[in-house]
């Protein structure tokens, strides 16, 4: 491939592009995103080669491997376009059928189909499905049209128009102005609107000066920077130079988790193939401006998300932060002024360029503009990513895009936010979520994690998930998070284990105070929000484990028993023949009996036990019962009618 | 550089642009304490008692005193009740590993700190990394570092170079506030030089 060396160029090869794609010949799209592969979409894409070989359908129909569709458990999933009929949890034994069904045929194989777990409807295309039929998609929408490794896919779809824009028409103050216009605040936590960031990284002085798309994406569960980076790295791309451009920069630094080996080689096939094309490197569309990039693997230290500690780790120092001010626009890698966006910031850009500041700031509420991916997660229907204009509110997250609670569990709490994030009630269901809301409400947006809970999680075992998280992740540089993160974690865990004792919420309170407002960087100063924000919405939770022993949930292993109620059990020896510690007497016409000294609490018993006789029950903050006399636990059958 | 007006505890004060709340309160006679603060060395920010109230662009939010540059219309308070709150639970988080530590104990009767508060855990080490820094900053021997992270994190002679060095130099020893790098280093000379070590038999 020859350069690229100027608008009209680049305009003639998309034209070119285009012309030899006709929208109607059948497009069959097989997710190969991270979540997918792990369910062997790889088996599934070479079972679709060799059929199509064998029906001889290699030139009648397009076969295109794409980045994460966001629908995650569902994977792997298979679109056929231009209907859009989607089929999900393909398996490569499917794919015999789906080719002559559906590419031959034209007809749908209705077992592959999505079923709504609630109204058991049947929905054959994809845009019908109410997990993508309540989503507004502007970012991850285009991981469905392309294949992450070919820029031609990506010019198809209108890709590189925002630089060749700002290059040759914009002058790097009317591109800062459109991104302050838009509004735009950073995806990756603190919600800083991006164009003042932009400026002051312009305005700082010193040469030369820096721009660092951070992936490095560390919340437990969340991964929608993994995914953007997986399934549209030229967006990516593209959203940088042109920050590049508006700032005055000619380096730029992609710091990627080296756990993301996808992300990895998909951004560096896609600056290879962008240096190629003449998109990267001097005189980028013939415009004077030059810029490179270069890849570093980040090796595992959840701290370096932050920014200070990511710039260090880049300089080959120990990731640990340092205070602010000075901000890193100001004195960043190297000492020199540098501005680092997230991933999904980043992809953001080109849709504001393309589209305009007022259109992108038509979407959204007051203070946050236009949409957010959110990886839903936890106790709910649809996993997955899903993408929403700022503003919806988080019912609508949950019960519309998510499909509600499985298994007839009701909804408890959302956390969002990542492990510094908080806990929202059923009480709060109907807020519009946003930058400024979550804050209110004692949680943050964080970098879009969202984990729901139902009735069976206790949410101080929660809080002491993230602290232990936390605890593990602090770097211990200064003594409120390292000493308090540890300190808040070691009363958790008494409390979950029975061991609290009066005082100690409010002593958790006072060590909230001290992280808060005085550990050095948002890991530290973030770190109460899991414990304060289910003190404030579930402190009946906390009372009742303190003060009775007792986890409301029947989650706390250390505080609940096993019990077999004698005048239930019908001695089916179901219960003993699945318990893994030997710890149930009885045998047959002999009432079972749990021996609680021996019983490891795994709650074996309560799911053999057969649901017409629902004997097995757990205990929480009361003594178990003491066992019949074993003279007396012959059981007595109801003599069955004739 | 230019001068900046700033007001700490209610006193007009003029600085050079640029220094430290920590350096213009000190010009003015108004003592903030410290413990992991030296002149010779880069400000590091790791035990936060110097931790000061500010009111700067409407906002009002505690911050490192070492750290943080004074700037126009900067108003600082040095001594507040959720100050005093956050000094005396991080001397009570400190003292649980160096409850023997005189510099620990003088701050904990000023802020009322219990050295008991918290189950002990006796390191000896604050991570008030002057050793370590000193050593990389100022005599340039880089033989002590920091191993591991967050809780687990410790101070560490580097054999190779602590047999070589420091013997002779010792400068890091009067700055610890607790006794953790004697400790420390008792432990690694015994490991490292060949001749005391063997003759009182600890290698065996």
């Amino acid at each position: 491939m020859s350069r690229i060396n100027s608008s009209a160029e680049l305009e003639k090869l998309r034209q070119d592009i285009l012309s030899t794609r006709d929208p109607n010949k059948p497009c069959i799209t097989l997710c190969s995103g991270s979540a997918c592969q792990a369910t062997h979409c790889k088996k599934v894409a070479a079972a679709l080669e060799l059929e199509m070989e064998k029906t001889g359908l290699m030139d009648a129909v397009h076969f295109r491997k794409t980045g994460c569709h966001g629908f995650c458990e569902q994977g792997p999933i298979i679109v056929i376009y231009p209907e859009g009929v989607c089929y999900l949890r393909v398996k490569p034994e499917d794919i015999p059928e789906i080719v002559s069904r559906t590419l031959i045929e034209k007809k749908v194989v209705e077992r592959l189909i999505y079923v709504d777990p609630t109204t058991k409807e049947k929905v054959t295309l994809e845009e019908e499905i109410p997990f993508y039929k309540n989503q507004q998609r502007l970012i991850l929408g285009q991981n469905t049209k392309i294949d992450p490794k070919s820029i031609e896919d990506y010019l198809a779809v209108g890709g590189y128009q925002a630089l060749a824009k700002v290059l040759l028409e914009m002058k790097p103050e009317q591109v800062i102005a459109e991104v302050k216009a838009a509004s735009l605040r950073g995806r990756g936590g603190g919600g800083f609107p991006a164009g003042i960031k932009w400026e002051a990284a312009r305005n700082a002085p010193g040469e030369p000066k820096y721009v660092i798309v951070n992936c490095d994406e560390g919340d437990p569960g969340a991964y929608m920077d993994r995914s953007l980076m997986e399934g549209n790295p030229f967006c990516v791309l593209e959203g940088l130079l042109i920050g590049a451009y508006a700032i005055g920069a000619h380096e730029g630094y992609i710091y990627v988790r080296q756990e993301y080996p996808l992300a990895v080689e998909n951004v560096t096939v896609a600056i290879r193939t962008a240096e190629e094309y003449g998109l990267l490197g001097k005189n980028i569309l013939g415009s004077g401006f030059d810029f490179t990039i270069k890849v570093h693997m980040g090796a595992g230290a959840f701290v370096c998300g932050e920014e200070t500690a990511l710039i260090k780790s880049l300089e080959g120092k120990v990731g640990e932060p340092k205070a602010r001010p000075p901000y890193p626009a100001v004195k960043g890698l190297w000492d020199k002024p540098t501005n680092i966006n997230n991933v999904e910031t980043w992809a953001n850009i080109p849709l504001i360029i393309n589209k305009g500041a007022a259109a992108f700031t038509s979407i959204g509420t007051e203070g946050s503009k236009g949409t957010k991916i959110f990886s839903l997660v936890g106790k709910v229907n649809n996993t997955g990513l899903v993408e929403v204009p700022m503003g919806v509110t988080l019912r609508d997250i949950v019960y519309k895009i998510g499909g509600g609670i499985p298994g007839g569990k009701s909804f408890k709490a959302v956390q969002t936010g990542g492990p510094a994030g908080g806990c929202m009630p059923e009480s709060l269901l109907d807020m519009a979520v946003d930058f400024d809301q979550l804050t209110r409400a004692g949680s943050m947006m964080g970098s879009g994690g969202m984990i729901v809970l139902d009735d069976e999680t206790c949410m101080v075992d929660f809080a002491r998930y993230f602290l232990g998280f936390l605890a593990d992740e602090s770097c211990g540089k200064c003594v409120p998070c390292r000493e308090g993160v540890k300190q808040m974690l070691k009363i958790l865990t008494d409390i979950t284990i029975g061991k609290g004792s009066r005082g100690d919420i409010e002593l958790l309170e006072e060590l909230a105070e001290v992280a808060g407002s005085a550990a050095l960087c948002a890991l530290g100063k973030g770190a109460p929000n899991p414990v304060l924000s289910t003190i404030r919405h579930f402190r009946d939770e906390y009372e009742a484990h303190i003060n009775e022993g007792k986890c409301p949930s029947y989650s706390c292993r250390e505080l609940i028993s096993y019990y077999i109620d004698p005048d239930k059990c019908q001695a089916c020896m179901s219960c003993g023949k699945k318990c893994p510690a030997e710890a149930i007497e009885g045998g047959k016409n002999l009432i079972h009996v749990v021996v609680q000294d021996k019983c490891t609490k795994c709650g074996s018993c309560l799911e053999a036990c057969p649901a017409r006789f629902g004997a097995v029950r757990k205990i929480s903050g009361e003594p178990v019962p003491a066992p019949l006399p074993e003279e007396a636990r012959t059981v007595v059958r109801k003599s069955k009618p004739l | 550089m230019s001068n900046v007006i700033l007001q700490i505890d209610g006193r007009e004060v003029t600085a050079r642009e640029g220094i430290t709340i920590l350096e213009a309160a000190g010009s003015q006679g108004i003592s903030i304490p410290t413990l992991c603060h030296h002149e010779k060395l880069e400000p590091y920010g790791g035990c936060r008692i110097c931790s000061v109230e500010v009111d700067a662009r409407g906002r009002t939010s505690v911050v490192a005193a070492c750290l943080f540059p004074v700037e126009q219309d900067l108003v600082v308070r040095t001594r507040t009740k959720k100050l005093d709150r956050i000094r005396k639970s991080l001397l009570e988080m400190m003292l649980a590993h160096a409850p023997d530590s005189e510099q620990l104990q003088a701050l904990a009767v000023e802020y009322g700190a219990d050295k008991d508060r918290f189950e002990k855990e006796a390191s000896f080490c604050i991570h008030c990394g002057l050793c370590v820094r000193y050593c990389a900053e100022v005599t340039q021997k880089n033989a002590l570092g920091f191993i591991d992270r967050g809780a687990r994190k410790e101070i560490c002679f580097i054999p190779e170079i602590a047999s070589r060095e420091c013997w002779e130099c010792k400068e890091c020893f009067p700055l610890c506030p607790t006794s953790a790098l004697q400790a420390a280093f008792v432990l690694i000379k015994a490991l490292t030089f060949p001749g005391p070590a063997r003759e009182s038999g600890v290698e065996s």
